[in-house]
């Protein structure tokens, strides 16, 4: 499986990304510049954290209109998986691909820290390897994932099953309903605020975030091959 | 805004215009004899700013030269951006330490945020990838609103820059004191990661080669900013507000990103950033290092407001900027390079062979001085020194020890001290993971950055208590050095060189030239016996605030190596069963201690003593049963003496608590500041293996219940507190007294 990690200026968690698919899941992956007209050549697209053109706007609010964002649109209506972590779940929120909107961080701050997050389902691309109820350890670390959307947003994200990750015990930045993560309707682009990509090796604390990228795989090799390895 | 006329060089003189910049009678009078002539309002601009203490260490020199700078692993001591020391396979470490204390004092986001880019280009300006951040900062006591508010917004401006680059903030230390309360200190360390080959340096080669800007447009912040710098702090500080830059943290990472590509290129011949005194000194230093000259067309320099004069420019301190020299015919390829992250770059001038800076602005010839009289030929004063009173007081005073009645109460107020205190309300704010390379993050002795790729990682540091300096600045400035060194030896590292960073108060006064000469003696003999060469800093003087110096603060930075990540230790107790260790014996050591300042609310007396053989002897011990891999845990004991230590060993473990047993008279074994010990824990399956490498005391037992138990040689309870009535006071009291309105 080929992945994109798309590069925008601001950018700074594309390496982080770029290592978790090439040393950790070992699969292949690029660079994609924020300028790039085409993204057939890759099955996987993810949108690093960072702050994209310094986010002194909406974060994510001039990112959207980056080249590459018409590609990842169009990526994700031809049913690739998409996942924006921080300033990339940000864009995708920004770019439409995602419903709601993101705040500051209730206590005003930026926060950095592992914590825990409760996996609400395992029925998504990205969260097939895991059960449903895991509570796993993964790293936050952003001044601005106090998700927000009305009311009936929230309904349907329930009942579509859409959201893939909560906060379990603090709720770290406010966010409605504790989401963490959420997914389109068809399920195929993820937004989170937490950074699986930080959590790939023990070494740096945890390993929890492997299987996401892990299912995207075993999902996109189901539905390339029909088979799972 | 703007000088609508300048006065003429006769005016300057009469009118002893050059005394606001900073230039004395006699500096003029030099300055005059140096051109032949009276320098104009341009000239004498520039001089001034690169004669401040700031640019020329002017006062600092005499000192600085005894430092030790050599070593095998040095590549590049003091004297570049920054230094750097060969850590094998083909790769070395780059780091270096620097101040922005005045702008913090006035404008403290700015001022926090605009140090922290400054010392990142510092780095990426040799063409190394910084890695990691550190800063270490000092503030008065965390009780008035001013004090809250400059703390609060410090940290906020390091994280703001920081997080947004892209860089973690590993680490570093806070300090509370009465003596900051109107001048903080904001010291941010950059630790970068480079290859042999991929060396640049700040020279301006080769005549007729292209001189090129890089970076942001040039605009009317910071002018005069390192003349500011280097004056005491009075109540018209605040009217020098506009001499505080303004930080663009985005911008900063599309000219680190630019400038790492472009140092692959060889078309590019030096680098420099255009830091402190900005085009002027990077242009001046440039030139004088490669003995060659430089001319500029100032009309050429992208600049973001209308109508500047060439004063303005040659003097502003605009951030995120770096002159760069290119080989001539070859500018193209480097716009190339920059255009792809939305940047120009800039011919501005060429370099010439007549060693002078030859500026032209609007046609005419507006400034044409000698590089190496900017840049070498500032005067140095070899100021008097002079041993203050109290020193001699404090050394002849018999220090009785602080009256304690409860060891329990008395332990809870030593963690809830704000320089015990957790830091996690200051570095949860710091993004200090992204890169996925920290091992270990803030709150133990060193962080731990691995090198990807490699089995190796790098420890790192910043220390300085400045208590002990001022009772004592030349103790207390080898117990600064060799702290930062047992922080690095308990993580699994071996020290490999220090930057840094010199906070004192007005070099003018005897006495406080003094103390910079002592802990400079201090320093220097510790970094020996340590072998940990000084590689790089900076130094700031004049931190005063209405006459009232800071205590001494040299703040040392240290990195150290570690062979394998393997051999990575923290602080925290592992498992219950682990055999506790005490390396050290506790002696009656009060002077400056955390418990003298909680006891008594003032410090006086002998600092602890330190004898830097045994410092070093225990330290390799230490460091070979580490490597040798039976150690679970190692913690130096520092401020608040062995309780305070032991406290944290266990804080940090999950889920467990210790049970020991000391052994001499109860308030000296817990609260004592004696040096060169430490706390560390062992498997009892390595305990005979561990007996062969290190010279220790067992004490006792990491438990399985949540208690810290310190009984007396007599099995009568000192201290029994559960951890997590030890937690609430040492996590909570950052958060209390902020939110308290007192």
């Amino acid at each position: 499986m080929k992945f994109a990690v798309i590069v925008f200026p601001g950018s700074n968690c594309d390496v982080d990304m770029y290592h978790a698919i090439k040393d950790a899941l070992e699969e292949e992956v690029e660079y994609v510049w924020h300028d790039a007209t085409n993204l057939d050549e890759y099955d996987g697209i993810l949108l690093p954290g960072g702050f994209s053109y310094g986010d002194y706007l909406r974060t994510g609010a001039i990112a959207r209109f980056s080249n590459v964002m018409t590609e990842v649109v169009k990526a994700a209506e031809a049913g690739k998986p998409i996942l924006g972590v921080c300033n990339g779940f940000q864009i995708l929120l920004e770019a439409g691909l995602l419903p709601g909107a993101m705040r500051r961080n209730e206590k005003l701050k930026f926060m950095c820290r592992t914590i825990k997050l409760r996996v609400e389902n395992n029925i998504s691309m990205f969260t097939s390897e895991y059960e449903t109820g895991d509570i796993i350890s993964i790293p936050i670390a952003h001044g601005e994932g106090n998700y927000y959307c009305d009311e009936e947003t929230l309904a349907s994200l329930q009942t579509n099953q859409q959201i893939a990750f909560t906060y379990f015990g603090d709720n770290p930045n406010g966010s409605l309903a504790d989401i963490a993560g959420i997914t389109n309707e068809k399920g195929n682009v993820l937004g989170m605020m937490p950074h699986p990509e930080r959590a790939v090796e023990e070494l740096l604390g945890s390993a929890d975030g492997i299987k996401l990228f892990q299912s995207i795989v075993k999902q996109w090799r189901l539905s390339a091959y029909g088979v799972t390895s | 805004m703007a000088l609508l006329l300048e006065p003429s060089p006769e005016q300057i003189k009469v009118e002893k215009v050059y005394r606001e910049m900073g230039l004395n009678d006699e500096e003029f009078a030099l300055v005059e004899g140096i051109l032949g002539r009276l320098p104009n309002y341009t000239e004498t601009g520039l001089l001034s700013v690169m004669w401040s203490e700031h640019c020329s260490y002017k006062n600092s020199k005499p000192v600085l030269k005894r430092f030790p700078t050599s070593g095998e692993r040095v590549l590049q001591g003091p004297g570049e951006g920054a230094g750097i020391v060969d850590i094998g396979d083909n790769q070395a470490v780059v780091f270096k330490i620097e101040s922005h204390n005045h702008p913090s004092a006035i404008e403290p986001y700015q001022g926090a945020a605009t140090g922290v880019g400054g010392i990142i280009r510092d780095v990426f300006s040799m063409g190394a990838r910084p890695i990691a951040l550190l800063n270490s900062l000092r503030f008065g006591e965390l009780t008035s609103p001013r004090v809250k508010y400059l703390f609060e917004e410090v940290v906020a401006g390091i994280a703001g820059y920081g997080n947004c680059v892209g860089i973690p903030t590993v680490g570093g230390e806070i300090q509370f004191e009465p003596s900051y309360e109107g001048n903080p200190l904001v010291n941010a360390m950059c630790v970068g990661l480079i290859n042999h080959e991929d060396i640049k340096k700040g020279l301006a080669k080769g005549v007729g080669n292209t001189v090129m800007y890089v970076g942001a447009k040039t605009g009317r912040d910071g002018i005069h900013g390192a003349t500011f710098a280097s004056e005491e702090l009075s109540e018209e500080s605040e009217a020098k507000r506009p001499a505080v830059q303004v930080g663009d943290p985005f911008m900063e990472k599309l000219l680190l990103e630019a400038c790492l590509e472009l140092v692959k290129c060889d078309a590019l011949v030096g680098i420099q950033d255009m830091g402190a005194a900005g085009l002027t000194s990077s242009s001046a230093e440039m030139a004088s290092k490669a003995g060659s000259g430089i001319e500029m067309n100032l009309d050429l320099v992208p600049q973001r407001e209308t109508g500047m004069t060439g004063y303005e420019m040659m003097l502003s301190e605009s951030q995120e900027r770096m002159l760069i020299v290119v080989e001539k015919g070859r500018e193209e390829e480097i716009q190339v390079i920059v255009k792809k992250y939305g940047l120009e770059a800039v011919a501005i001038g060429k370099v010439t062979d007549d060693k002078q800076l030859r500026l032209i602005h609007k046609g005419e010839v507006i400034a044409d001085v000698p590089v190496d009289a900017l840049a070498e030929e500032a005067p140095v004063y070899h100021k008097p020194s002079a041993e203050p009173a109290y020193y001699g007081e404090f050394q002849a005073m018999d220090v009785k020890a602080p009256e304690v009645n409860d060891y329990n109460q008395t332990l809870l107020d030593l963690l809830s001290q704000p320089t015990i205190a957790s830091k996690e309300w200051v570095y949860d704010q710091y993004d200090h993971m992204v890169r996925t390379n920290t091992v270990v993050s803030p709150g133990s002795d060193a962080a731990v950055v691995r090198i990807r790729g490699t089995e190796k990682a790098l420890a790192m540091t910043t220390d300085c208590n400045s208590r002990y300096l001022y009772l004592d600045p030349e103790v207390g400035g080898k117990i600064a050095v060799s702290e930062a060194a047992r922080n690095i030896v308990c993580s699994g590292g071996e020290p490999l060189a220090i930057t840094d960073c010199l906070n004192f108060g007005n070099p003018e006064k005897p006495e406080i030239f003094w103390q910079i000469e002592k802990a400079a003696d201090g320093i220097s003999e510790a970094c020996r016996t340590l072998k940990a060469p000084v590689i790089g800093g900076n130094v700031s003087l004049y931190n005063e605030t209405n006459g009232v110096a800071i205590y001494p603060t040299p703040v040392i930075g240290m990195v150290g190596l570690i062979e394998n990540v393997a051999h990575i230790t923290t602080q925290d107790f592992k498992e219950a069963g682990d055999l506790i260790y005490v390396i050290g014996e506790a002696k009656h050591e009060f002077g400056g201690s955390e418990l003298q300042k909680l006891v008594n609310g003032e410090i006086y007396g002998r600092a602890p003593e330190l004898d830097l053989e045994i410092e070093a002897i225990r330290q390799q011990q230490l460091l070979s049963a580490i490597r040798a891999g039976v150690v679970a845990s190692a913690h130096d004991i520092a401020e608040g003496g062995f309780a305070v230590a032991l406290a944290e060993s266990v804080m940090g473990a999950n889920g467990l608590g210790a049970s020991v047993q000391v052994q001499g008279e109860a308030l000296v074994e817990l609260f004592s500041e004696t040096q060169s010990r430490f706390i560390v824990s062992v498997k009892p399956e390595n305990k005979d293996q561990f007996k062969q490498f290190v010279e220790a005391t067992c004490i006792g037992v990491v438990t399985e219940h949540t208690n810290l138990i310190i009984n007396d040689s007599f099995g009568k309870k000192l201290v029994d507190l559960q951890v997590e009535e030890l937690l609430s006071s040492w996590k909570g009291a950052i958060p209390c007294l902020l939110n308290s309105k007192a």
